[in-house]
């Protein structure tokens, strides 16, 4: 019904509002079994965690310092947190305005538009940069690595910011132009503050997301401590060496989640809960039409347009050609899915304790929970993959080397990447609506499968999304955990660009950001016209 | 708060349990993976390899090898360093009984860490002594020769050092790229220290990182760089630039190579088999090994992967110096305390 509505001109697009809600007051203690549930995924989160510790427990305090010594580490972290620091910024300035274009302008072509917005996450990293590298060979070091990640990691921005302008209100504007504020003001006073946990929560994956990429930082040539823990494992052999600059990176993700959830919780606070009915205006762009073309077209032309057309000029190009196998890429095709959308159900199943948890309560406890969850995917795959390889070898060692214990790699590692959709869409399901469940007589977690997981339902799916979409890129923790003579389009394409064979490598790129962007379409909410639950 | 603190016992109680499991687990399931260890004296017609090379130019080889010796292989590829550091962390719960690795040092960290078995004297004297290990932990395959990629359209053979020596002039600053970080870079600069002293190859380390040098990550990269006119000369592995001319066509390669006989700059590096512990006297293991250095399989590497042969009486590719007038300084090339030392001056001189 809506997107009928939104079509015609949507002045009386109608819908609950949807900022975050207050969470329950801190006083109130969250049932145990949550609590329970959401500590064993926290603990399965952090084996990774376990595993460097182990590490840097058995290299012993000399060797750490030894390593940090290093005239070069210095340099290291500069770089690291400047690109990351860097990338989140464009990649919010870019993506806000997009997502404003799409979700509040009479724009032509708008499902489209959505769908392009999205596309780029379905680009692994290392792909957009070996196209630039190709069609630009002098780009190299910091600017060039920046151009690249915010090309593919602009969408994390995007996708979470438009759902929230979608569902959210432009009253609040009104509110202030009434009291004489310019436009410009009006939109800072009354919509950001909607739209400001969303922004948070994609700047966070996008900064979480650099720090932890290995690929266009190293075609690239921009040392970083990720390329740094690689070589430390490619040559040195030492993996203790390795171990502490991971600690290092955790110790950088950790600050950064911890300063997100300090702002997401002072937004909070500042602008408390909006209820009522929520309407907002579309605009008409009038001599913004031009500019507003070239900001929405400007980001899937360069992430995804540009790298695809480079690979099959050289597929044209390439003297010999391997031939093409379809069963083998077909099969690599079927793996690719059934690992990634395994991958996808146990993030979810990890993600959801903790995404209720932070959606509902407050308190120490729940925001220890909540960023051990997300420390994962601030580490480079290589880590989580060898943690995993430790993990399953000790406890389960009759799965290793099973598609099982990838996907649950998958999980641990992209499990952040649902949280922040599912809590967001937990928090909008009205507590009275629970409340009135449980005085019909229904236990709490009736009430949660019946009423709960229900209205969140979108919201889960896109964290689900989300997680697929990035596990069908993965190559790091696929190339260690995979079971043997199993092959997923990402190591096909690995292996061929790995000895220049790019031409032979064109098929399998196409397939790969083929199959990625049906994830992306749905994640676009284009198909839907207009998304609920998707604010990440 | 207290639900804080009750919160960080139960959470500190799941870890402990966690690693509780972890830390048990290994003691009851070493029979499982590693089974064959005393049941595999027999054949059993099956083989687990580790890969560390490309799959498109070893898996023609293992299937020959499956052919001739109706062994099924499992292959499982992986660049060398990610397969040792996974050799590493599995231990002695590996599944493999093979490891085909890209470099030496990889395979010397396996046999530092006791999970390598000892290549039977009659196979491992095929190969030559510095090109393959001191102590029969692993046999050398194929050798690759270190050498100077140029730009062809700015850069004549003439113009192009015979050595590494004249790099560190002021006239190449800025024009030289290696990758620092590549094992088989490391090698060399071992191969300085041994062959001109500690002390000239600190000056030489010294002297290139002051000289604007264009660091890599990988030595394919490096010679992408040349090959696009970025970049004036490259440090690389010979075979690489093969592997190029076999995907674009010999006469499109703008970069050419340049051999450094008589240099330490054109030392070989050399790729190696070692047999796991685990696969201690499996006839499958032992029957691939002795394929690899068959003259079959070495004759396979000249041809499709241009590496020198190291089985003698096998001729090297055309084109290529012979193996002889390559400096060999009959390096233990999988001694990683000399490695370590090798990283720790590129480190002091900020190139690591």
């Amino acid at each position: 019904m809506s997107q009928r509505v939104d079509e015609r001109g949507a002045d009386l697009a109608v819908e609950p509002i949807t900022v975050e809600p207050v969470p329950a007051p801190a006083g109130k203690r969250p049932p145990r079994i949550l609590l329970i549930l959401a500590l064993l995924a926290c603990a399965i989160a952090s084996i990774p965690l376990v595993y460097l510790i182990v590490r840097v427990g058995s290299s012993g305090l000399d060797d750490a310092v030894t390593v940090l010594g290093r005239p070069r580490v210095p340099q290291l972290l500069l770089n690291t947190v400047s690109l990351a620091a860097a990338v989140t910024v464009t990649s919010v300035l870019v993506g806000v305005p997009t997502a404003f274009v799409l979700a509040r302008t009479r724009i032509r072509f708008r499902a489209a538009w959505t769908v392009l917005a999205a596309l780029p996450l379905a680009v692994p990293s290392y792909l957009a940069a070996y196209g630039w590298l190709a069609a630009v060979p002098g780009m190299q070091g910091f600017w060039a690595s920046w151009f690249v990640l915010t090309l593919v990691s602009t969408p994390y921005v995007t996708l979470p910011v438009m759902a929230a302008l979608r569902a959210g209100t432009t009253g609040l504007d009104d509110v202030a132009r009434t009291l004489g504020r310019g436009a410009w003001q009006a939109f800072w006073l009354g919509t950001w503050p909607q739209i400001r946990p969303a922004t948070l929560a994609g700047a966070l994956l996008v900064c979480l997301y650099v720090l932890s990429e290995f690929g266009a930082v190293a075609l690239f040539r921009f040392p970083v401590l990720t390329t740094a823990i690689q070589q430390a494992y490619g040559s040195s052999f030492n993996r203790n060496y390795a171990a502490i600059l991971a600690t290092v990176l955790v110790l950088i993700a950790m600050i950064i989640v911890i300063a997100e959830q300090t702002a997401r919780g002072r937004a909070r606070r500042r602008f408390g809960a909006v209820t009522g009915i929520a309407r907002h205006r579309i605009v008409d762009l009038g001599p913004w039409t031009v500019p507003a073309f070239a900001l929405v077209a400007v980001v899937p032309a360069l992430a995804v347009g540009l790298p695809v057309a480079v690979l099959f000029a050289r597929l044209f190009e390439a003297e010999t050609l391997r031939a093409l196998d379809p069963v083998e890429l077909g099969q690599a095709i079927l793996n690719t899915l059934v690992l990634s959308i395994g991958g996808a159900v146990i993030a979810v199943i990890l993600a959801l304790p903790i995404g209720a948890l932070a959606a509902r309560y407050r308190g120490r406890l729940v925001r220890l929970i909540e960023s051990l969850g997300y420390l994962a995917l601030g580490l480079p795959g290589i880590v989580v993959g060898l943690s995993l390889v430790f993990f399953s070898l000790s406890v389960l060692p009759s799965l290793y080397q099973t598609g099982f214990v990838l996907a649950f790699a998958y999980g641990v590692l992209f499990m952040p990447k649902a949280i922040g959709a599912i809590r967001s869409a937990t928090a909008q399901v009205p507590t009275s609506l629970e409340d009135v469940s449980r005085t019909l007589g229904y236990s709490a977690l009736q009430t949660w499968w019946l009423v709960t997981a229900r209205l969140a339902r979108p919201g889960i799916f896109a964290g689900a999304l989300l997680v697929a979409v990035t596990a069908m890129k993965e190559l790091p923790a696929t190339l260690l955990l995979r079971p043997t003579g199993t092959d997923t389009l990402a190591i096909e394409l690995w292996s061929r660009t790995d000895v220049s064979a790019y031409g032979a490598a064109a098929p399998y790129a196409a397939a790969l950001i083929l199959v990625a962007a049906v994830p992306a379409f749905l994640l676009s909410g284009a198909g839907r016209g207009r998304t609920d639950g998707t604010s990440a | 708060m207290r639900t804080f603190r009750r919160g960080l016992i139960l959470s500190a109680g799941v870890t402990a349990l966690a690693l509780t499991v972890a830390g048990c687990a290994p003691a009851d399931d070493t029979a499982e993976p590693a089974a064959p260890s005393e049941a595999a004296i027999e054949s059993d017609g099956e083989l687990t390899l580790y890969a560390g090379r490309d799959e498109a130019l070893i898996a023609p080889l293992i299937e020959q090898f499956t052919e001739d010796s109706g062994i099924e292989v499992n292959a499982r590829y992986g660049s060398s360093s990610e397969l040792n550091a996974l050799l590493l962390e599995e231990g002695e719960n590996s599944p493999a009984q093979v490891f085909l690795s890209q470099d030496a040092g990889a395979l010397g960290s396996l046999a530092n860490a006791d999970l390598v078995s000892r290549i039977p004297a009659d196979l491992a004297d095929l190969i030559p002594a510095g090109f393959t290990s001191e102590d029969d932990s692993w046999i050398g395959v194929t050798g690759r020769a270190r050498v100077i990629a140029y730009d062809s359209e700015k850069l004549s053979e003439d113009e192009v050092p015979d050595g590494v020596e004249e790099l560190t002039d002021s006239e190449w600053s800025g024009r030289v790229g290696f990758p620092p970080g590549n094992a088989s870079f490391q090698s060399f600069v071992t191969a300085l220290r041994v062959l001109e002293g500690e002390e000239d190859a600190e000056e030489w380390v010294e002297g290139i990182s002051k000289n604007s040098p264009v660091l890599t990550e990988k030595n394919g990269a490096t010679l992408d760089l040349v090959n696009s006119g970025q970049l004036d000369l490259a440090l690389v592995n010979h075979y690489y630039w093969y592997e190029d001319a076999a995907e674009v066509g010999a006469d499109a390669m703008r970069a050419q190579l340049k051999f450094l006989p008589g240099d330490a700059g054109g030392m070989v590096n050399v790729t190696g088999a070692a047999i796991l512990a685990g696969a201690e006297g499996d006839p499958d293991a032992l029957a691939f090994v002795e394929y690899l250095v068959s003259e079959k399989a070495q004759q396979f590497f000249v041809e499709n992967t241009y590496e020198y042969p190291l089985l003698p009486g096998v001729d090297a590719p055309e084109g290529l110096p012979e193996l002889d007038s390559l400096v060999n300084p009959e390096l233990d090339l999988s001694d990683l305390e000399s490695l370590e030392q090798t990283q720790e001056l590129l480190a002091q001189y900020g190139l690591l």
